[in-house]
């Protein structure tokens, strides 16, 4: 296929699924809150990169911000397939899969800011968002590096419940007994495919019947390329799969429902058979790959067409029309949604204000948490900090 | 393992004190494990792990595929969620593929995360020239991996301090890079303690007491300088430090005997420029420049790739230059 055969493919939409009324789909069990509250984390994450974008802007977030815009049914939809235990961990777009996972908006908001009420203490900033005790193990900011830490963290899960019968002492982190079957979600994105380090992990993974699902948030472009111009096989990533010898499945991330319901069944089959597997999730990113993106490489065209199947416009379509309550009213009515979009605008606001009105750290911190016990005669001490006078001089 | 015939009369090997210490830690805490490549079945490229799989099973001592970033960024992902993984990486040239897993993550998760996310897992990798072993397969890294806060740096040169120092790794909470001089792998045999004991990281032992000249090194060459100081003539009295770890340093070890003898010399065996003696250098101007009754001398390798077997002599330091650099900074 020919570069420009290739970009072609990539630049045409997906046409939209209609979904196949058969029945025994996982989220046919799943009461109409479940679905409520996808719908509302997908509406806050959006809502948050607005304010995120903004707040970029006005130079109160510095380093660089990655915005999740438009991929919100990817994290809202695998993560809701997971339990709250399972651990997860990413690449540096986010916030979304941090909010997701139910990272209080607030922290998240105000470690952008650099503020020491931020989940790692203004610390990290947009790449890396960590809250254990929800088990995200991080944002990172290495591309594909990630997957290598991913696939240990599932092989300790597996270790834990075969070898250990007992789960890990963790400090910080709850629900974790007695030890049991465990999934472990790496994300990462279509530009990591060609990181040597995720080929060694799906090696690793695939050798050692790990318990990781590599879920490749395939929005068809790696920063300013698209898929096709980087990616070998780009038209059937499942292939990469194939030679780890794990299974892959190509999903649908534009619908939250379609998604879950093609998800859920593999991670179900992940933890009870302990294998690993591989998702090329297909979803699109509206904004830039960061805030500074000419966006030279798609037309404003394209980005239409994926708004036109926009996945928070289709659930509240579907909730507010096809589903319906035992009496035929719809699961979501117009007063609902209209609360739901107030509720979340309020919350979000409320998070700009927390991070705005929060403390930065003291700058003591920068000594903090290079090692556990302060470390005689390294730099982070009092005795080497900046303009300490040398007693001979 | 447990000790065999002749361990038992004739002491043990750098090797043996190591295996000794992962059976003993790996018996001890269930959460350790060992991974690498040959760790296994083969017990490793120079046998460390020898034995080991049969008694904890290949679930515990794993042989991986040749994937250093793999294999590192894996243990960092184990210790991550509590485990204590002891990673193997064959030889210190091959720390490269695995750099960023390094230098990248492991360091940094404890101050990314502000500590609530912590590395605790040690690396051991064979170190260092002196086995006719070509570029890769003999160099001196060192002063990088002590270069990147977050990470310890462990540089045992005997079998007593390879026990104490790698169980301190192991049940240390952060990340230590712990080399393991390969010319010392079984060159030497001592008697050792068989229970399990620890030495603190970060502190310097005093191999020799002097006066005149403090004599600073890590590693094999702590054994060249030790060679050198039986060549010495009889009125010198020099002072020999064995750093055991770089990274937390013991400045206060080499302060206090700079201070009493006035001279420095520092002896290692990576490139010159820039290697850890540079720091140790800078270290003893700034807080004993005062006493300071010559030039602090360095005796490294040159700066050039580490060459292949037939002129690897003419690139480590031997006991003659550390001879030499003592005389003349005695005689300055």
């Amino acid at each position: 296929m020919s570069h420009a055969a290739a970009e072609l493919k990539m630049t045409t939409a997906p046409a939209p699924r209609t979904r196949p009324n058969t029945g025994g789909r996982s989220s046919d069990a799943l009461p109409a809150a479940t679905l409520v509250q996808w719908l509302r984390d997908m509406m806050l994450i959006r809502e948050f990169e607005n304010r995120c974008a903004q707040a970029y802007q006005q130079a109160k977030i510095g380093g660089f911000c990655h915005l999740y815009t438009g991929q919100e049914a990817a994290a809202v939809g695998t993560i809701a397939a997971t339990n709250p235990d399972d651990p997860i961990v990413t690449a540096y777009r986010d916030h979304g899969h941090a909010l997701a996972r139910g990272m209080d908006p607030g922290a998240c908001m105000a470690e952008m800011f650099g503020k020491a009420t931020g989940c790692a203490k203004g610390k990290g900033g947009s790449m890396h968002m960590f809250d254990k005790p929800h088990w995200l193990f991080g944002g990172h900011g290495i591309v594909g590096a990630q997957t290598a830490l991913g696939t240990g963290l599932a092989f300790a899960a597996r270790y834990e419940w075969e070898v250990l019968k007992r789960p890990l002492a963790n400090p910080g982190v709850t629900g974790a007994t007695p030890a049991k079957k465990k999934v472990c979600l790496t994300y990462l994105g279509d530009g990591a495919l060609n990181q040597g380090v995720l080929h060694e992990s799906m090696n690793l993974a695939g050798l050692w019947d790990i318990p990781v699902i590599y879920i490749v948030e395939n929005n068809g472009y790696s920063m300013g390329t698209a898929i096709a111009r980087g990616t070998t096989m780009a038209h059937d990533l499942t292939k990469k799969a194939e030679a780890y010898g794990m299974r892959g499945e190509i999903i649908d991330g534009f619908d939250v429902i379609d998604l879950y319901d093609a998800f859920k069944p593999l991670v179900d089959w992940c933890r009870e058979n302990q294998k690993p597997a591989f998702v090329d999730l297909k979803t699109y990113r509206y904004l830039g790959h960061s805030m500074s993106d000419p966006q030279k490489y798609r037309t404003k065209d394209e980005v239409e067409q994926f708004k036109s199947k926009d996945s928070i416009d289709r659930m509240a379509h579907v909730l507010m029309n096809e589903r319906k309550n035992k009496d035929s009213t719809p699961v979501l009515s117009e007063q609902a949604f209209t609360d739901l979009q107030t509720s979340i605008k309020e919350q979000v606001r409320h998070a700009m204000e927390f991070a705005e009105n929060s403390p930065v750290p003291d700058a003591s911190e920068l000594h903090t948490d290079v090692y556990l016990n302060p470390m005689p005669n390294l730099s982070p001490t009092a005795e080497y900090r900046h303009g300490a006078k040398n007693p001979l001089l | 393992m447990p000790r065999t015939e002749a361990m038992i009369k004739q002491g043990l090997t750098l090797v043996d004190a190591i295996n000794e210490a992962l059976y003993q830690e790996m018996e001890r805490d269930t959460r350790v494990v060992c991974l690498g490549e040959d760790v296994g079945l083969n017990g490793g490229v120079f046998r460390v792990t020898e034995g080991l799989q049969k008694v904890f099973g290949p679930e515990r001592v794993i042989d991986t595929p040749l994937s250093e970033s793999g294999i590192m960024g894996t243990s960092i992902g184990l210790a991550m969620a509590g485990m204590r993984p002891v990673p193997e990486i064959q030889f210190e040239g091959f720390l490269g593929p695995a750099f960023d897993q390094l230098v990248n993550h492991a360091a940094r998760y404890r101050n990314r995360s502000r500590g609530s996310i912590t590395v605790p897992m040690t690396v051991r990798v064979p170190w260092g020239g002196g086995i006719h072993a070509p570029e890769l397969h003999s160099d001196s890294p060192e002063a990088i991996y002590a270069h990147t806060p977050g990470l310890k740096v462990v540089i045992p040169s005997t079998p007593y301090d390879a026990k104490g120092l790698l169980l301190s790794a192991i049940r240390d909470p952060d990340p230590v890079v712990f080399f393991e001089p390969k010319r010392v792998y079984r060159s030497h045999r001592e008697q050792i303690p068989e229970e399990a004991y620890t030495i603190p990281i970060g502190e310097a032992k005093v191999v020799a007491e002097g006066t005149d000249v403090t004599i600073v090194s890590w590693g094999a060459c702590v054994h060249t300088c030790n060679e050198a100081l039986d060549h010495l003539p009889e009125d010198v009295s020099a002072e020999l430090i064995d750093l055991r770890t770089i990274s937390p340093l013991d400045a206060e070890a080499i302060v206090r005997s700079v201070e009493k003898t006035g001279r420095c010399v520092v002896v290692h065996e990576a490139p010159k420029t820039a290697g850890f003696g540079a720091e140790i250098a800078t270290i003893v101007q700034e807080r004993s420049f005062l006493h300071l009754k010559a030039p602090v001398q360095r005796v490294a390798g040159f700066d050039v790739m580490m060459p292949y077997y037939k002129l690897e002599g003419q690139y480590l330091p031997d006991a003659k230059r550390v001879e030499e650099a003592v005389m003349q900074c005695l005689a300055y």
